[in-house]
């Protein structure tokens, strides 16, 4: 059992940290107050190898696993959270694109997405059908053309500012067994987005619904085969936990970092807040629960990229444990930084407010004990 | 025309410098190393000089512990095409000093005939600033030191240097050590695909000992000191109660 990194691992955390120091974390702020995240970011990411990160070397990919992957997220999430998880969700379609797409659909939509010259958003979540997402009612109509799309996706990160859509919609009957993933362009002719969603964190992503209405696609836009869908969309599932638990981590890491520093300068009764000792138990409080959560997340990433039988249940418990180690200690970190900590300048108030979507998207983390105890309980002898 | 590039592995620029307790010189057991961050500057450079189609070999090689390897691996995954490690220590605390690492690059330079070597200017560590010249006097070749910018055109380069009080620019002749200034360029991050085909180029490994290089220090370090902690300042009432104070101390 080994568990250093490699050294060509170690170079891939340090690159994306660097870069997300420079480029990122700088602006994070700035482009939160603005509520998106410039465009020209991305053709930058894209030459780093950050826009196809588990897309295979065939496809033009970096063809890393997803242990790699999540050193990555780790790392840019060090810098801003919103931004790591919307590179996210970009790499979780262009591997649904790379796996299951055409060679067609693969030169229209993935090579662009690889460079990232364009950005995808991912749409399976519906107003109606969240948890239950194989209740989903978008439904894409066959005609002699290709498929004509009606219905509305919710929460969709991205939404009328991605240049192109992945969307799980119902080709067939009810139940997950009728569902297919299809791309939509940007610009196609019945496609509309609903007005800019105001939340918590995540500010810099634009957030809206996207709305189909007799949204006319050609049959190649199909991905895979039809009535695969469900099953497509489920097995990105895994890794995109494994990629927010990252996020989760590295933004945590990354308070705990400015909260070190902060404890050294403050001074309260005469002497530097570091000096007392119930806030240094919650310093060695805050590092016991990251390494846990660190050593967690890298065993269920290891699993899935082994393919163990137990690789989903891994996930879904990291996925558990990463994002809520990771709010709770941003939330401690904002604690330790007293009112400073609830003013914006001081960088901590975001992560407190960004981290907590992590607990609810991906599963959330009550589905995530659903999968855990259901697979408990099943596995009693 | 090949490019050598000499990199040296240093400690972080990031990492919290600290002095071993016999005060022998700065604690590098369990401390993150990087490369000389002027030595990414000339590596950067060098493949720029490869893209461009003025040099077709960029080869860069570091002197010092077998560790160094992996510094030798992120210049490879900037973008250098091969590496050549020289193990000339074994404890990572034995700085090699300038005098040897010339004489070690004179030999490299000899064996694989480049037209150009770019150094970094200086290693932060101990802020020599030496190796380049050196290396020029021992192989008789022009130099072209602090470089800000670097125009190689055939059989000469025109070459601008920082220097005090401005800029200064400089026709040589080349072959040519050239040594790196900050403001030549920004160093590139190695991206994913090419981190990951660093480790299939070739990496050669050779000692001191094969160039017949005595890399015995000749310097004795006498002492080290941390920097004096900061003291508390004091508030002054007027500019001329500042000038009185700056007096007393000396400082004008």
């Amino acid at each position: 059992m080994d568990f250093a990194l490699t050294e060509e691992q170690t170079a891939i955390f340090d690159m994306a940290r660097a870069f997300g120091e420079e480029r990122i974390a700088p602006n994070a702020r700035a482009w939160e107050a603005a509520g998106i995240i410039p465009k020209e970011l991305w053709p930058e990411i894209g030459a780093l190898g950050f826009g196809g990160i588990y897309v295979s070397e065939d496809s033009g990919g970096a063809g890393l696993n997803r242990l790699d992957a999540t050193l990555i997220f780790e790392a840019l999430s060090m810098s801003c959270p919103s931004v790591a998880a919307f590179l996210s969700i970009h790499n979780m379609c262009a591997k649904m694109l790379d796996a299951f797409g055409s060679d067609d659909i693969k030169a229209r939509f993935l090579t662009p997405a690889i460079s990232m010259d364009t950005v995808l958003s991912y749409c399976l979540t519906e107003p109606g059908a969240g948890s239950d997402a194989a209740a989903l009612k978008t439904r894409a109509t066959r005609s002699n053309e290709g498929y004509a799309l009606t219905g509305t996706k919710a929460f969709i990160s991205g939404g009328g500012y991605s240049d192109a859509y992945v969307v799980m919609c119902r080709t067939g009957d009810d139940g997950p067994k009728g569902i297919s993933t299809v791309v939509v362009e940007d610009g196609t002719e019945g496609l509309s987005f609903g007005g800019l969603e105001d939340k918590m964190g995540w500010r810099s992503q634009p957030t809206r619904q996207v709305q189909f209405d007799d949204c006319k696609i050609p049959a190649s836009n199909l991905v895979g085969d039809e009535g695969e869908g469900f099953k497509y969309a489920m097995k990105g599932l895994d890794g995109g936990r494994l990629n927010i638990s990252a996020c989760s981590l590295g933004a945590a890491q990354a308070a705990l970092n400015t909260t070190l520093q902060y404890m050294g300068e403050r001074k309260a009764f005469g002497k530097s807040i570091d000096q007392f000792q119930a806030l240094q138990f919650r310093l060695a409080d805050m590092e016991i629960e990251l390494q846990a959560a660190r050593i967690f997340l890298r065993q269920a990433a290891w699993k899935l990229d082994q393919g163990t039988p137990d690789a989903t249940q891994f996930c879904a418990m990291a996925k558990t444990f990463v994002t809520e180690v990771g709010s709770r200690i941003v939330n401690q970190c904002l604690q330790l930084h007293g009112g400073y900590g609830y003013l914006a300048d001081y960088g901590i108030e975001k992560l407190v407010r960004d981290l907590r979507v992590h607990e609810i998207l991906e599963g959330t983390n009550e589905i995530m004990r659903m999968i855990v105890s259901r697979q408990l309980l099943s596995d009693r002898t | 025309m090949k490019v050598l590039v000499p990199v040296k592995r240093v400690i972080d620029y990031n990492v919290k410098v600290r002095v071993k307790s016999d005060g022998s010189g700065v604690d590098l057991a369990n401390v993150k190393m990087s490369m000389n961050p002027f030595d990414e500057i000339a590596v950067e450079e060098a493949i720029r000089l490869k893209e461009a189609g003025k040099a077709d070999e960029v080869i860069v090689v570091s002197i010092g512990v077998k560790q160094a390897q992996e510094t030798l691996r992120t210049a490879l995954a900037m973008g250098a095409d091969r590496a050549i490690l020289v193990i000339a220590a074994d404890d990572v605390h034995q700085d090699i000093e300038p005098l040897a690492v010339a004489k070690i690059l004179k030999a490299v330079v000899e064996a694989e005939g480049p037209g150009l070597v770019i150094a970094g200017k200086q290693a932060i560590d101990n802020d020599m600033n030496a190796t380049g010249q050196m290396l020029s006097a021992l192989l008789g070749w022009s130099q072209g030191t602090f470089a800000s910018e670097l125009d190689v055109d055939g059989d000469t380069a025109v070459i601008t240097r920082e220097v005090d009080g401005g800029l200064q620019t400089i026709k040589i002749k080349m072959p040519a050590i050239v040594t790196a200034d900050l403001r030549l360029n920004e160093p590139r991050y190695a991206s994913l695909p090419n981190i990951m085909k660093a480790k299939k180029k070739p990496l050669d490994e050779k000692t001191a000992a094969d160039f017949g290089v005595d890399v015995t220090p000749r310097l004795e370090i006498v002492k080290t000191t941390e920097p004096a902690a900061r003291s508390a300042g004091i508030k002054v009432g007027s500019v001329d109660e500042l000038v009185a104070k700056l007096k007393e101390v000396g400082a004008v």
